[in-house]
């Protein structure tokens, strides 16, 4: 069995100390932090390894597009689907923006898209553009107390049978697991395509997408140990070759005259210009070091901190936590009586906690919830036990200074 | 309250606690703007907290009067301190003024990186603006 406590001296970063405080990161959520195999590999790219893929006969410009291409492979078979139904992008958010794009050229003003209430904004803003582009209506699945109302929702999709269903795997501002498996079930049934945002559940999760059945899904590499600036979205390969391009320029196209251009098939049609190179290479070395940890370990183990938190959180008189805490990925958004977020997250970074506070970029869910904001902590299988003390004893001490 | 003061208390503050506690003991001594003026034309932005700033000229003594208020405790303790170095200067005074000079010199300076969210760097701006508005 993994021993998951020893991955932590993986990543550099946890030893650090800020103003002679160490660092207790509880902010995975907003990006994971890198083991030393992912730095190294970047490292190593730059210095023994750089060259521009694909067209270069060299032998650097041939490794590179090897190393490329199998990334590729990497992540399809990390979630259980073909190499070319795997498209690089700048992360979800680009990936959502190229999916709303390109399925927008079939829906019109009798189109309805629905999308969850706990949609990060770049699940909400696409849509909203798309359905102004088309005249296609929003719909939004209903809620009850912070956690989605499942029976509610697929009442909702039976009635209006919309053509898309967006929403996230998991929520990022309260990390709820929402029962994406029951609705991809009802909308397959229904004809309706289902896009999934999947930059919070990657890690924690590591969805089989054979088995989900969901037309597309989308992905971040930071989140997920990866370097920033790269991501990815899977598509059915007949859907997702469907899909108009998105961005144009070089390496898309089959062949240009000043009079017209053909493009080539998925996925390159959607990939124009130089890629992140160097940060597809070192998302590969992420999945693969996530791939030695065995997924029920971690979820176990990430499990248990989780609720660890949650039940030491819940002794503080005046917490209030938000959110689904039976399916959760271990993301604990809460508030004190009537402090500010703001305050408690600056006063807990004086004690070296790092928090994210406000709205999580969801707007929309926080008005739901009566709130402007929340204090959120995610977890990851690299924190501990003493991750947890170490912010319980902060917070206790930001609450006497706020008291 | 006045800007020798809250430099004197702040200095014998050691620690980031301690000068937020200080911080925040200011702003309890900022009075409470009437819900009435807390509108979103007063409202500063580039804050993630909200700020409510009021800035007008006291014609017969040409000198600076300054309201403001925050939803937060710790800009609203900043807001003391900006307040207090502005109030009273004529508008010729105020837009030569240097605020970022007084908060690195109050060791507050990690307080002004865009960054932080805190909007100590919008709000000052916005003073100098209406400041200079107000030559």
């Amino acid at each position: 069995m993994t021993d998951i406590q020893s991955l932590r001296n993986d990543f550099p970063i946890l030893n650090k100390q800020l103003d002679g405080q160490p660092l207790c990161y509880l902010d995975s959520a907003a990006t994971a932090q890198k083991p030393n195999k992912v730095i190294d590999v970047i490292k190593t790219f730059y210095q023994d390894e750089n060259s521009n893929v694909h067209r270069g006969l060299h032998t650097l410009s041939e490794n590179a597009t090897v190393r490329y291409e199998s990334a590729r492979e990497t992540i399809a078979n990390f979630l259980n689907v073909e190499t070319r139904e795997i498209v690089w992008t700048s992360g979800a958010t680009e990936s959502l923006n190229l999916v709303a794009h390109g399925l927008s050229a079939s829906l019109n003003s009798d189109s309805v898209i629905a999308i969850s209430p706990f949609e990060h904004h770049a699940n909400i803003v696409p849509w909203q553009e798309a359905c102004q582009r088309t005249g296609a209506t929003l719909l939004v699945l209903p809620m009850l107390d912070g956690v989605l109302d499942e029976q509610g929702a697929i009442a909702m999709l039976k009635q209006h049978k919309p053509d898309v269903l967006a929403m996230g795997h998991v929520s990022n501002a309260l990390g709820n697991i929402h029962p994406i498996e029951s609705l991809i079930s009802v909308c397959k049934a229904l004809g309706t395509i289902t896009v999934i945002d999947g930059a919070q559940s990657l890690l924690h999760l590591r969805p089989d997408l054979k088995a989900l059945e969901c037309d597309f899904y989308v992905f971040s590499a930071h989140k997920a140990l990866g370097p920033t600036g790269v991501g990815g979205l899977y598509g059915k390969y007949q859907q997702l070759n469907a899909l108009p391009v998105y961005k144009t320029g070089g390496e898309m196209i089959k062949e240009v005259s000043f009079e017209r251009s053909s493009y080539r098939e998925a996925p390159s049609k959607f990939e124009p210009g130089t890629p992140n190179i160097s940060g597809v290479i070192g998302f590969a070395a992420a999945i693969d070091y996530v791939n030695e940890i065995d997924p029920s370990a971690l979820q176990r183990y990430e499990q248990a901190l989780y609720h660890s938190l949650l039940a030491k959180l819940r002794q503080i008189e005046g917490i209030t936590v938000y959110g689904d805490t039976q399916n959760n990925v271990g993301v604990v958004s809460f508030n004190y009586k009537n402090e500010h977020h703001y305050d408690l997250a600056t006063l807990l970074n004086t004690y070296g906690v790092a928090v994210r506070s406000g709205h999580h970029c969801t707007q929309p869910l926080m008005k739901m919830l009566k709130v402007n904001g929340t204090v959120r902590a995610s977890l990851a299988f690299y924190n501990n036990q003493d991750d947890i003390e170490h912010f319980i004893n902060a917070l206790s001490a930001t609450i006497e200074l706020l008291d | 309250m006045n800007i020798e003061h809250i430099t004197k208390k702040l200095s014998e503050s050691h620690g980031w606690q301690a000068k937020y506690r200080e911080i925040m003991l200011l702003g309890k001594q900022l009075p409470t703007l009437p819900d009435a003026l807390k509108v979103d034309s007063a409202i500063v932005s580039g804050c993630d907290s909200k700020v409510w700033l009021y800035l007008d000229l006291d014609e017969s003594a040409q000198q600076l009067v300054l309201i403001a208020d925050s939803d937060t405790r710790i800009v609203k303790g900043l807001l003391a301190i900006i307040i207090a170095a502005y109030a009273g200067k004529t508008p010729e005074q105020a837009s030569q003024f240097n605020a970022y000079e007084l908060f690195e010199s109050l060791g507050l300076i990690a307080h002004l990186s865009p960054s932080r969210g805190n909007g100590i760097r919008a709000i000052v701006e916005q003073i100098q603006v209406q400041a200079e508005i107000l030559k």
